[in-house]
């Protein structure tokens, strides 16, 4: 067992803050000032996220590399969440593994009557950079953005090109590496 | 050997329900205190107290209580957990290091004796007295049976 955040109230505004200014902003890469220690295969980003944002009403699918015992007593005793085995059932997802992640079309994507009830998909990279790598448009973007993840599949990509082609349902797409992350809402369209 | 879960639902009972004082005065008491840390910080919050009507019946919410929680985990890698009533965040973090310590089959007669036998004394002695006064109040109700016709 390892402590959890160390001032819960503060530290998961400052995250939700960062999580925002991410999501409002497609592909500008935020830093968290979080620890550098997470359980397991988690990146510090990645935790920080889930102490924040989940909860006892939102369930969580980890994949198989991401669901050690480490890290799901980790989120149980922290977040208090129930953790589920299919990934349709999630409010949050958490890939660890990003080659071999399942496509995008298999998490929740809302109804068209209630859109924001959709699945939070948080997939970890090795290295993110922004500036150079694939073109971004879209809500929050005053004319391109560019971002470069490392470690993610071409059909990751395409996966999402098939997300955003669903709008209003879809998913959002967390992208962590280390302490830093970077948001692709379904609302962004995505150039190679 | 590992306690048994009655017997760590006893000691957990005793220590929640335990006037603070008391327990911070055991935790202060003792020979030698163990290093920990925080896995929870004591927090503060409300649970929503549940009762069946006869003890039997549908449950129903009877009202909320305030609770201070909090967990630590020992050198040793035991963990502790707490969920005393009120909030005296010192109760909570002493009754979950000393929740931890009484996992230890080691030092936990001697534990037992020092602390939690106290507490569980304390605690009968304190419904005694309640029940007492109440006791001392109390309208025997009889009816006059009204002779039919």
């Amino acid at each position: 067992m390892r402590p959890g955040l160390a001032d819960p109230v503060l530290d998961s505004q400052r995250i939700f803050r960062g999580v925002l200014d991410a999501m409002s902003h497609p592909g500008r890469i935020v830093a968290l000032a979080v620890e550098d220690a997470a359980p397991g295969p988690l990146h510090p980003a990645t935790e920080a996220v889930c102490l924040a944002l989940v909860d006892f009403e939102t369930p969580l699918w980890l994949d198989p590399t991401g669901r050690t015992a480490d890290v799901t007593a980790h989120l149980r005793f922290h977040c208090g969440c129930p953790i589920v085995d299919e990934p349709v059932h999630a409010r949050f997802a958490v890939v660890a593994d990003s080659m071999r992640m399942p496509e995008l079309d298999q998490f929740d994507p809302g109804t068209d009557e209630y859109p924001d009830r959709s699945a939070t998909v948080i997939v970890q990279a090795r290295a993110l950079s922004a500036g150079t790598g694939r073109r971004l448009t879209g809500p929050g973007i005053e004319s391109e953005a560019r971002l470069d993840a490392l470690g993610l599949s071409e059909r990751f990509w395409e996966s999402l090109r098939a997300n955003h082609a669903r709008f209003p349902r879809g998913v959002d797409v967390l992208l962590t590496a280390g302490s830093r992350l970077a948001a692709l809402p379904r609302t962004t369209r995505v150039e190679a | 050997m590992p306690a048994t879960d009655a017997a760590r639902a006893r000691w957990i009972s005793a220590l929640a329900q335990a006037d603070p004082a008391a327990v911070e005065a055991a935790w202060a008491g003792l020979a030698s205190r163990p290093a920990y840390r925080l896995l929870r910080a004591p927090e503060t919050g409300l649970v929503m107290v549940r009762g069946r009507a006869g003890g039997t019946g549908a449950p129903f919410n009877l009202g909320e209580m305030t609770v201070t929680r909090c967990s630590v985990e020992l050198g040793d890698g035991r963990v502790g957990h707490a969920y005393v009533a009120g909030r005296d965040p010192r109760h909570a973090e002493a009754a979950a290091v000393l929740d931890a310590m009484l996992q230890d089959p080691a030092g936990r007669a001697a534990l037992e004796t020092a602390v939690v036998e106290p507490l569980v004394a304390a605690r009968a002695a304190r419904q005694r007295a309640a029940r007492d006064q109440a006791d001392a109040t109390r309208v025997e109700f009889f009816t006059m049976v009204r002779g039919e016709e």
